[in-house]
């Protein structure tokens, strides 16, 4: 498995991030490296081998459906990077959905 | 009297005997910290202002006679990743320039309501990824010992500023060895502990399942001190055990390994380990064989898949996390001209705001958890870890503990691994395991390596919520190895 | 962006295909807390008061799952029929959004928490109401976005918009999602299953309890996927129609997607599989984003929350609060008020069921009550645009009305009065009669004189009444009504004219 530069394009994309062309190029082939240094974990894990998603098993922890005081607004917006209307301030949306 | 060179715990036993007051023992660690740490830079911000008055306020609740908690007053250093109310949070990112949360971390909260003194916000790989401290955006920490080379990371800043006499006591976080590895390379002492063990909220997160917030000081004792101040059940956390804390001090006082069973683990040892490293560590265990604990070899074969399943689940976790630092709510937001779509924004925001490591992971978790990816790479690396706690339980069934050493070398120079993602990755090869699995984990010292005259660190691990366990024995080593130098390890650290 | 498409008619569409149609409806639950938060869930707070650092994404908060809102899901899982998962997880659904603090959305992805249900609806044809199955996929558990307002532009409208803001009040509260499975075999009457499904949703959720399910104000959301296929072919492609928030708009969505999609494939064209944009005002919708540019969400288990596991004893405690459902309440109260299925349908579609038994149990009669919730009162909520039950007006004030009534105090001409007195909030009944002036003229003497004054002002009628030609009364009754402003009782002013020309009936 090789990953390109348009396939880091894509990733780029995925994640949002805007790379430059040297990124591209950078992160192409150090992904590849990556990539072959841990691709020798497909040869242990078997079909037969649950997936661990948590480390300590715990089911069912859940909270009460009680309102608790929130933050004050102000103290928000004023690390926010634009507020507006009480509202924070986003640029243009372009895509629907 | 040099306040600094105090432990904690003798601090604390001071200011109980009001030989000392809070504010004293503050402005002597502020005064430290003004004399070394441009040569060190263990810190981001300092909290002089907020610090001084909450040693004001216990001073006065002491001396009305009021209740206060062991640590009351002792200063403290907690790492950049944990949300402090009203102070710069920055994740040693620029994406978080500025950032001053409007909330606390259950662990802050937990140091401010047993009245110890945050001094300041610790230096440290941006959002903790990295094993040197060198990726943070504002700048490496240099390590006491050799301010040439690199303290260890992510939390490289809390373990310099412990190792520097800046404060007797720090917060760190461990995701894959975080802190541990610093402890290892500054002559210190850092704990990892249980996944769940201690509360994980406010702590920005790297990955999730891996992440937890644990001690760092220079002895076992202060160290238990400050895990048993922040552990516990918190439900804001819902990865938090509901469950006692083990009695991680009581087992630091005792002190005791008679009967216990020591395992060596093999696959970390031997080939890959430092000259000076491999010969501390079999000196450490000699040590505690004539404090009557015997010791055997123990396999864990899956351990060499480790590294490689880390690796597919921390960038694919963190891929997610950081996806949030979007330049729409909190922090830095770039390219907004008034014409620039919010996709655009987000994407040049995010572009100027993360170092070149954090794109890196960033991208390597966004192609493993990519649809056709997903189960050749997180789903397998998720059955690895399986086969890794299959590992170390099959292992606990035969021993009380585990060893290793925490690191393969001793601190390499600034620079040296920058480049090479894969090199400073290796690194961590000895403290992965355990963030897979979810244990329990300690670092203390074991001595200088011959070869460089710098620390080395002994790595000691529990099964799960049993870190009790790691005290006893890390207390116990660290009373032979102090015996026998007449002092601890750190005292032997350059002044600066 | 194209808006405009070629149409077939519906009638020739469905000569030729066959629709497939497929429901995913958001219901908002009636929690007093988020899903993952402590903030409070009430509608029309102003911006970004109801926020913490868990729903406005910031760093270092952590989710943790309100109890309240799986057990909703679960009843609601318990009421379609389905099974109820005993262990399953959250999963992050990651894409990029302004409204999405975290820009991943809390859901469950391959393990939704319940799966494999039905629901019966029934649906009005030409040839009386059909009972149609509608299989349910999964019901799943995730957190809503925050709400946008596009500013600077001239429509309001995200296109031209120059900047939008953000109210992240509604962000993590939460959502269940119900999708059902394929729904085949409907034909022409497609539009109006899916319209009888969404009804029938919304009143079950009503009678569970869970949410308002308030279509206008977007507590209960339906995205309708749609493809049609020639009988005999495979499946064709399907589009995803979002956002349609009323019954009459999931109907005419249907309806429209049909025709569009019939003209396309007839001329040659393809259906694009793509998300669309229903808009209310014009009936049609609009292209949105193409599937083939679609997010790649990268689902993985919520590393920060832990497995749900209801037991059996748990899913058991919450089956035995399920209430009586819509259907089996219908097929009851059908029964005791002895309807037929039309006039049941009346008082359905009218939204009147629950306040009709309601009336009924205070004390009104079965045809009075139905009279008023589906005559007068339906009409006045359709004018006003409202849901019946929003009116304002109660089963007991209905009963208070009757009352006067059967006492002779009001007619029911009066007692419309009434009720536009209590929809524009004027007071209680008895406020209304009095502030009003209503009450029926029963003094024989004013009476007499009106209907005097009416006789001398239409000889010609008079004389024909005289004739014996009685049903000429009609227009002196009317006049004498008039007169005294509606508040006579036309029966008595009717005898009492007969009377006062000596004539008998
Ligand atoms: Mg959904
Ligand atoms: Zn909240």
């Amino acid at each position: 498995m090789t990953i390109s530069r348009a396939d880091v394009a894509h990733l780029g994309r995925l994640a949002r991030l805007e790379l430059t062309d040297d990124e591209l190029d950078h992160y192409s082939t150090q992904l590849d490296v990556i990539l072959q240094a841990v691709a020798r974990i497909s040869e242990v894990a078997a079909d037969d081998i649950p997936p661990t998603s948590h480390p300590v098993p715990m089911e069912n922890v859940f909270r009460p459906d009680v309102v608790v005081p929130g933050v004050d607004r102000d103290e928000v917006f004023a690390a926010a990077p634009a507020h507006e209307d009480d509202r924070f301030r986003v640029p243009r949306i372009l895509d629907e959905e | 009297m040099d306040l600094t060179r105090l432990s904690a715990y003798e601090l604390a036993d001071a200011l109980d005997k009001r030989e000392v007051s809070a504010v004293e023992v503050t402005q002597a660690h502020l005064d430290r910290m003004t004399a070394v740490d441009p040569k060190v830079h263990a810190f981001l911000h300092r909290t002089d202002a907020a610090a001084l008055a909450q040693a004001t306020s216990v001073d006065e609740r002491r001396a009305s006679g009021a209740a206060l908690s062991r640590l009351a007053g002792v200063p403290i250093a907690v790492k950049d990743n944990l949300a402090m109310r009203g102070e710069p949070t920055t994740c040693g990112s620029r994406i978080l320039e500025g950032w001053r949360p409007p909330y606390d971390a259950t662990v802050v909260a937990r140091l401010r309501a047993r009245d110890l003194v945050i001094v300041g916000k610790t230096n440290m790989d941006e959002f903790a990824m990295g094993s040197s401290t060198e990726h943070s955006a504002y700048g490496q920490t240099r390590n006491p010992w050799d301010l040439d080379r690199i303290p260890g990371g992510s939390g490289g800043g809390s373990a310099a500023a412990v190792a520097s006499f800046q404060a007797p006591l720090a917060i760190g976080s461990d995701t894959g060895g975080s802190i541990r590895q610093p402890a290892a390379v500054t002559g210190t002492v850092g704990v990892k502990p249980t996944y769940g063990g201690v509360s994980r909220y406010g702590l920005v997160a790297l990955a999730s399942s891996l992440d937890q917030v644990g001690p760092v000081a220079r002895s076992v004792l202060d160290t238990a001190l400050l895990h048993e101040a922040i552990a516990g059940h918190d439900p804001r956390d819902s990865t938090s055990i509901n469950a006692p804390v083990p009695d991680v001090v009581g087992a630091a006082t005792r002190a005791d390994v008679r009967g216990l069973r020591i395992g060596i683990v093999t696959q970390l040892s031997g080939d890959g380990y430092q000259a000076g490293v491999s010969q501390r560590f079999a000196e450490a265990l000699e040590h505690l064989q004539h404090l009557g604990a015997e010791i055997v070899e123990v396999s864990c074969p899956s351990f060499e898949y480790a590294l490689g399943a880390y690796y597919l689940i921390l960038p694919s976790e963190a891929s997610s996390n950081l996806a949030r630092f979007d330049g729409m709510r909190f922090g830095l937001r770039a390219g907004d001209n008034g014409d620039n779509s919010v996709e655009q924004v987000m994407s040049l925001t995010r572009e100027a705001g993360f170092g070149a490591e954090v794109k890196r992971r960033i991208i390597l978790g966004t192609y493993a958890l990519s649809s056709g990816y997903y189960d050749a790479y997180y789903g397998q690396a998720q059955k690895v870890r399986t086969l890794i706690v299959r590992d170390f339980a099959a292992a606990f069934e035969q021993v009380d503990v585990l060893v290793s050493p925490t690191a393969p070398t001793t601190a390499f120079r600034l620079g040296e691994k920058l480049d090479d993602p894969i090199a400073m990755y290796l690194n961590d090869v000895a403290t992965i395991p355990v963030n897979l699995a979810g244990i329990g984990s300690m670092s203390l010292p074991a001595g200088l390596a011959p070869e460089d005259g710098l620390p080395v660190g002994f790595q000691i691990m529990a099964p799960p919520m049993a870190d009790d366990r790691l005290y006893l024995v890390g207390a116990a080593l660290e009373a032979a190895l102090r015996d026998q130098w007449g002092h601890l390890l750190i005292e032997e650290a350059p002044a600066l | 962006m194209s808006t405009t498409h070629d149409t077939m008619p519906f009638d020739q569409a469905l000569a030729s295909f066959e629709p497939v149609l497929g429901l995913e409806v958001h219901v908002e639950l009636g929690t007093n807390s988020k899903m993952f938060c402590g903030c409070s869930t009430v509608f029309g707070a102003s911006p970004n008061t109801q926020v913490c650092p868990v729903c406005l994404g910031l760093p270092g908060s952590m989710p943790v799952v309100n109890a309240m809102a799986i057990e909703s899901t679960i009843r609601i899982g318990l009421a379609l029929n389905c099974t109820i998962a005993s262990w399953c997880r959250f999963a992050r659904k990651n894409y990029f959004y302004p409204d999405m603090p975290k820009d991943y959305q809390i859901s469950q992805y391959d393990e939704p928490l319940c799966s494999n249900g039905y629901l019966d609806v029934t649906v009005p044809t030409d040839d009386g109401p059909t009972v149609v199955r509608v299989e349910i996929e999964r019901v799943h558990m995730e957190e809503d976005t925050g709400k946008l307002l596009h500013a600077g532009g001239a429509t309001g409208r995200i296109h031209g918009a120059d900047h939008s803001l953000v109210d992240y009040n509604r962000a993590g509260i939460p959502l269940v999602e119900i999708v059902t499975k394929t729904i085949e075999g409907t034909g022409a009457l497609a539009p109006a299953v899916a319209k009888a499904y969404v009804a029938e949703l919304r009143d079950l959720m009503r009678a569970l309890d869970v949410s308002d399910v308030r279509m206008e104000e977007g507590s209960m959301r339906c995205d309708v996927n749609l493809s049609l296929n020639r009988p005999g072919d495979g499946w064709g492609t399907r589009s995803e129609t979002k956002n349609v928030n009323s019954l009459r708009s999931v109907e005419r969505a249907v309806h429209s997607e049909i025709e569009r999609q019939a003209a396309l494939l007839t001329s040659g064209g393809r259906v694009v599989q793509e998300t669309r944009h229903f808009h209310e005002d014009t009936g049609r919708s609009t292209s949105g984003r193409s599937k083939e540019q679609a997010e790649d969400y990268r689902y993985f288990p919520e590393p920060d929350l832990v497995p749900v596991a209801p037991s059996d004893a748990w899913i058991e405690e919450l089956r035995a609060t399920l209430p009586e459902l819509p259907s089996a309440k219908r097929d009851r109260l059908k029964g005791e008020w002895g309807i037929n299925d039309f006039e049941l349908q009346t008082i359905v579609n009218a939204g009147a069921l629950d306040l009709v038994e309601a009336t009924i149990a205070a004390g009104v009669d079965s045809a009075a009550a139905r009279k008023w919730w589906t005559g007068e009162l339906q009409r006045t909520a359709n004018d006003r645009g409202v849901e019946l039950a929003d009116l304002g007006v109660t089963p007991q004030q209905v009963r208070e009305v009757e009352a006067l009534i059967a006492s002779g105090a009001l007619n029911d001409k009066l007692a419309r009065q009434v009720f536009e007195g209590l929809v524009a909030q004027e007071g209680t009944v008895a406020q209304i009669v009095s502030s009003r002036g209503l009450a029926v003229v029963s003094d024989d003497g004013a009476l007499l004189a009106a209907i005097d004054d009416a006789l001398a002002a239409q000889p010609d009628v008079a004389d024909k009444i005289r004739d014996g030609k009685v049903q000429a009364a009609g227009a002196i009754v009317g006049a004498v009504m008039k007169a005294t402003r509606g508040q006579a009782d036309a029966a008595k002013v009717r005898a009492l004219l007969l009377e006062r020309l000596g004539v008998s009936e």
